[in-house]
């Protein structure tokens, strides 16, 4: 006799800003914001490399903070503004976090650079000149597994130096 | 325009970066998968067993399962050596490691596809299981293979030069027993692989995060016993791979082949877990060994012993320990070698290829018994290098080819740049300074599947818009190989860098290559692509002349302008050449190619073809680190490199790589390690299998030594693998420094650290004692 498939879990109906714009989803109730912005908004540019928040590839900005996306669900995320890594150049021109980690190359094989680059936004955003220890704690959160992080620096510091 | 001289000075940022950057890349699992099947593995919850019953008829009967496949469905091995295939994508009759694949399943979601993994059931017989390699060749241990008797995979035993008398010829001679833990590439990507078959052509397409597409083409071929025209592989962008990828992985075959029995799309995405359980990266290995050195620093003679647990299946097996042996030479002057290799079957995840593939163990304990020997005759530990370096070019006694050697300004450089001679042995208490070398090859000279084809091909397109295309079947990872392509083809044509695109990776349209794997694509697909443009060029210069009524000897081109001679009035724009050149024929193709001469592929002795390169690439490393006694926490302060590349063709990419390889081997020397219970990996995850965070990293100065390579691209070497195995020693050498203790063990991890100073402190307090009661 045939199995019954699993039952989907119930649906609930998010509004939330995202990248600049309101918009409502059905979401179910045990979705992942990661999954949500991945699958529902189909914004690929936030990464999943651990699925439990200890790696930072998947971090985006709640109401300008940080936070892994893995770890959030997408129903907690009701009337809060989300930024992603495609929200942040205004139109096709590059967000000055984008050019320096392009032309420093502060990015190699372009995984964690989306997310080492929210979380760098979130720094400026709340520290303009941000010291080198400064850079480090705020980054802690991202595993980097090809630069070794000292281009990640110096393109973070060039960002700051450029104005907005 | 970005000029060439802007180029040879700064380099050039990734022709892809601006699509890392902003999120646009299309990696694996960002690919349109909205209509796929969702593909999850069924894997062995025990270490060794017989598959007594396995049943898969609930499963397959669950609505919304499409595909149920297990070891009945492939009768094929697959692997790397011709000689050594002898693992299947799904265990037959037999699993040899906790977390093997036994069956998997294709549904509608992952819910479904989950659900049905439940329904799956089995009766295994267990067999005795082995987790280190003394316990896996202990007399009357089962067999993981019944060819294999002791459960040795290969037994190298290499001799060269007479090396009891040269032992004799030895002031000092001393032994020692280094270990280093398992480690694993942790690429941040995690494995994944959208699989299509379309059963009215019979065609299978794959897009998967290998390194190397045409060996999946040609595995799945083998595997799915289709022929290998209908097979066609694409890479999407990679998220990193340092040899996670470089060979086919059983889930790659098992979604084709789920893919295939639901005639549709399968997506198959593997847990961060899973990128351990699949795992084939950097073996635990024990080196035993011992050198002979002269007073005046000379080596005389070198005798080592490896071990390496190489997991249950072959893989690269066989070349990693081949790699251990032959990479002993190479850098110094040695007049005799003896290397005796064991690589052992055991009941874990399977070993591979990762980053400085076989050197990395075997030159860390290299290192750190020529310092712990300088230390023991007054010697300074650049002078004991400095004794030993090699003069090229030269062949080794293992019959490996050294045309260009920069070592010598390498050590000067790091010497320099560190301040050694000031500061070395003068620093404060917990403070040290250590060093090392290192050197690896740029690509194999001799490629694992023999053709007889060359070993790189690249071809250009040129179209009536000007354009040129280059094709290549490289994998580019993240390294950074499609803008070196883009930069040789530029560089050689005379155009800018924004003319040329670059198509990489995708078995339908560039012509086949070995794939990103020994640092070969520099190397051999640089020369490849300087070979299609200078092909391209001569067409050009022909159309010019006719258009010049010139002689095409007397063409010059630079910056996309054509004349007669340097400074000849008579001029052509780029655009107006073009023209000249596809009257009549229309787009041009042309193509390039690159062989390693036979001389250049390694001696006749058994697994005499590996570590046979055209290039070696060398480092010096200085690492300046604080031990913080009360915690037994190592902090490094500061490294300086210098790597011999022969020629930095992208200076910006050349430094990333170096940095990135350097930073890798801190990782190995620091805290990363795996660690199984009863083989169960128990730190499967990146909080637990500690990658250093940028907390923890430290500045890594980077000297770009240039010692132009006869035969490479603009004479240049490989950049990405060389660095790393100089760090673990430097590091070590450095703890030597501070604290006064040598270390036989990495990674040197807080606790071991504290172990050696609490035994220290206890024998002190013991001897202290001692002299008290006399």
């Amino acid at each position: 006799m045939a199995q019954r498939p699993a039952e989907s879990a119930k649906k609930q109906l998010v509004h939330l800003q995202l990248n600049g714009r309101w918009r409502d989803d059905a979401v179910a109730e045990n979705q992942l914001l990661v999954d949500y912005l991945r699958e529902t908004a189909r914004l690929t540019g936030t990464k999943i490399g651990c699925d439990t928040g200890e790696c930072g590839a998947c971090t985006v900005l709640a109401d300008g903070q940080p936070v892994p996306s893995c770890l959030v669900l997408a129903l907690r995320c009701d009337g809060r503004s989300i930024e992603t890594i495609e929200g942040l150049a205004s139109q096709n021109r590059p967000h000055r976090l984008q050019r320096a980690f392009h032309e420093m190359l502060g990015t190699q094989c372009g995984f964690c650079t989306p997310g080492m680059i929210m979380a760098a936004e979130a720094l400026l955003r709340r520290n303009s000149r941000p010291s080198k220890e400064e850079i480090k704690a705020a980054l802690a959160g991202n595993i980097c597994r090809c630069t070794g992080y000292v281009k990640i620096i110096e393109s973070v510091h060039a960002a700051a130096e450029w104005s907005p | 325009m970005r000029e060439p001289s802007d180029l040879r000075n700064r380099g050039a940022p990734l022709i892809d970066g601006i699509d890392k950057v902003t999120g646009r890349a299309r990696y694996t699992a960002d690919l349109d998968h909205a209509a796929a099947l969702v593909g999850r593995i069924f894997r062995s919850p025990v270490s060794h067993a017989e598959i007594k019953r396995l049943d898969v008829t609930k499963a397959r009967e669950l609505d919304g399962v499409f595909a149920v496949v297990t070891g009945a469905d492939c009768p094929h091995t697959y692997g790397v050596l011709p000689v050594a295939m002898n693992e299947y994508p799904l265990a037959r009759d037999r699993v040899r490691y906790r977390g093997e694949p036994i069956a998997a399943v294709a549904a509608v979601d992952t819910a479904t596809a989950e659900q049905a993994l439940d329904l799956i059931e089995f009766e295994m017989h267990e067999l005795p299981a082995y987790y280190s390699s003394p316990a896996a060749r202990a007399d009357g241990a089962t067999l993981l293979h019944d060819d294999k008797p002791g459960n040795i995979e290969r037994e190298v035993h290499h001799v060269f030069g007479d090396v009891a008398a040269e032992f004799e010829q030895a002031d000092l001679v001393r032994e020692d027993r280094i270990s280093c833990g398992e480690v694993n590439h942790a690429q941040i990507e995690p494995h994944a692989i959208l699989a299509e078959y379309d059963p009215a052509a019979q065609r299978l397409t794959v897009q998967s995060v290998t390194q190397v597409g045409y060996y999946l083409q040609l595995m799945l071929a083998r595997c799915l016993d289709m022929d290998v025209s209908r097979i066609r592989v694409i890479k999407p962008f990679i998220g990193g791979g340092f040899g996670a990828r470089v060979e086919v992985l059983n889930f790659e075959i098992i979604a084709a082949l789920l893919a295939r029995a639901a005639a549709g799309t399968v997506m198959m995405q593997l847990t961060r877990e899973e990128n351990f359980l699949t795992h084939r990266a950097r073996p635990h290995t024990e080196v035993t060994l011992k050198l002979g050195m002269r007073r005046n620093g000379q080596i005389t003679a070198c005798a080592c012993e490896v071990v390496q647990r190489g997991g249950a299946y072959a893989g690269y097996g066989i070349v990693t320990i081949l790699y251990a042996g032959a990479l002993l030479q190479g850098i110094y002057n040695i007049p005799a070698v003896k290397f005796d290799g064991y690589r052992v079957y055991t009941n874990l995840p399977p070993c591979g290829a990762m980053r400085g593939h076989g050197s990395v163990d075997v030159r860390h304990a290299f290192e750190c018994v020529l310092d712990r020997m300088a230390r023991e005759l007054g010697l300074d530990p650049f002078t004991v290098r400095r004794a030993n370096l090699l003069e090229v070019p030269t062949r080794t006694m293992n019959q490996l080819v050294v045309n260009s050697c920069g070592l010598s300004e390498c050590l000067d450089r790091v010497e320099h740049a560190s301040n050694w001679r000031a500061r070395f042995g003068k620093l404060p208490p917990g403070k040290g300074l250590g060093m090392a070398c290192s050197h690896y090859v740029s690509g194999a000279a001799k490629p694992i599947h023999w053709t007889g084809e060359p070993h790189a091909v690249v071809n250009l397109k040129l179209d009536f818009d000007g354009s040129v295309t280059a094709f290549t079947g490289a994998a580019d990872i993240g390294q950074g190989s499609s803008t070196m392509v883009a930069i040789a083809v530029a560089e050689t044509l005379g155009v800018s860098l924004e003319r040329v695109r670059v198509v990489a990776g995708d078995s339908a349209i560039t012509p086949k290559d070995n794939g990103a794997y020994s640092s070969r694509i520099t190397f051999m697909v640089g020369n490849a692509a300087i070979d299609a443009a200078k092909n391209l060029k001569a067409i050009l210069i022909e159309a010019a002349a006719r258009k010049l009524d010139a002689r095409a000897d007397d063409i010059e081109c630079v910056s996309e302008q054509f004349s007669i001679g340097r400074r000849g009035q008579a001029r052509l724009s780029f655009a107006e050449v073009v023209k000249e050149a596809l009257i009549g024929g229309g787009a041009l193709q042309v193509k390039g190619i690159f062989t390693c001469p036979p001389e250049a592929q390694g001696g006749k002795h058994k697994g005499g073809a590996v570590g046979s390169t055209m290039g070696f690439s060398y480092a010096a490393q200085v690492v300046e680190l604080t031990v913080d006694e009360p915690t037994g926490a190592i902090r490094v302060d500061h490294v300086w490199t210098a790597l011999d590349c022969g020629h930095a063709i992208n200076p910006l990419a050349v430094e990333g790589q170096i940095q990135g390889s350097v930073w890798m081997g801190m990782g190995q020397a620091l805290s990363e390690e795996t660690h199984y219970l009863d083989g169960l990996p128990a730190h499967s995850n990146l909080l637990e299998y500690r990658v250093p965070t940028i907390a923890e990293s430290p500045p890594i100065e980077v000297q770009i030594v240039e010692s132009r390579d006869p035969y490479g691209p603009f004479g240049a070497k490989e950049a990405s693998e060389g660095a790393l195995a100089s760090f673990p020693p430097a590091f070590v050498n450095a703890v030597a420094n501070a604290i006064g203790i040598d270390f036989d063990q990495l990674p040197l991890t807080p606790d071991r650290v504290m172990q050696a100073l609490v035994e220290r402190r206890r024998k002190a307090r013991a001897s202290a004692l001692k002299g008290q009661a006399s």
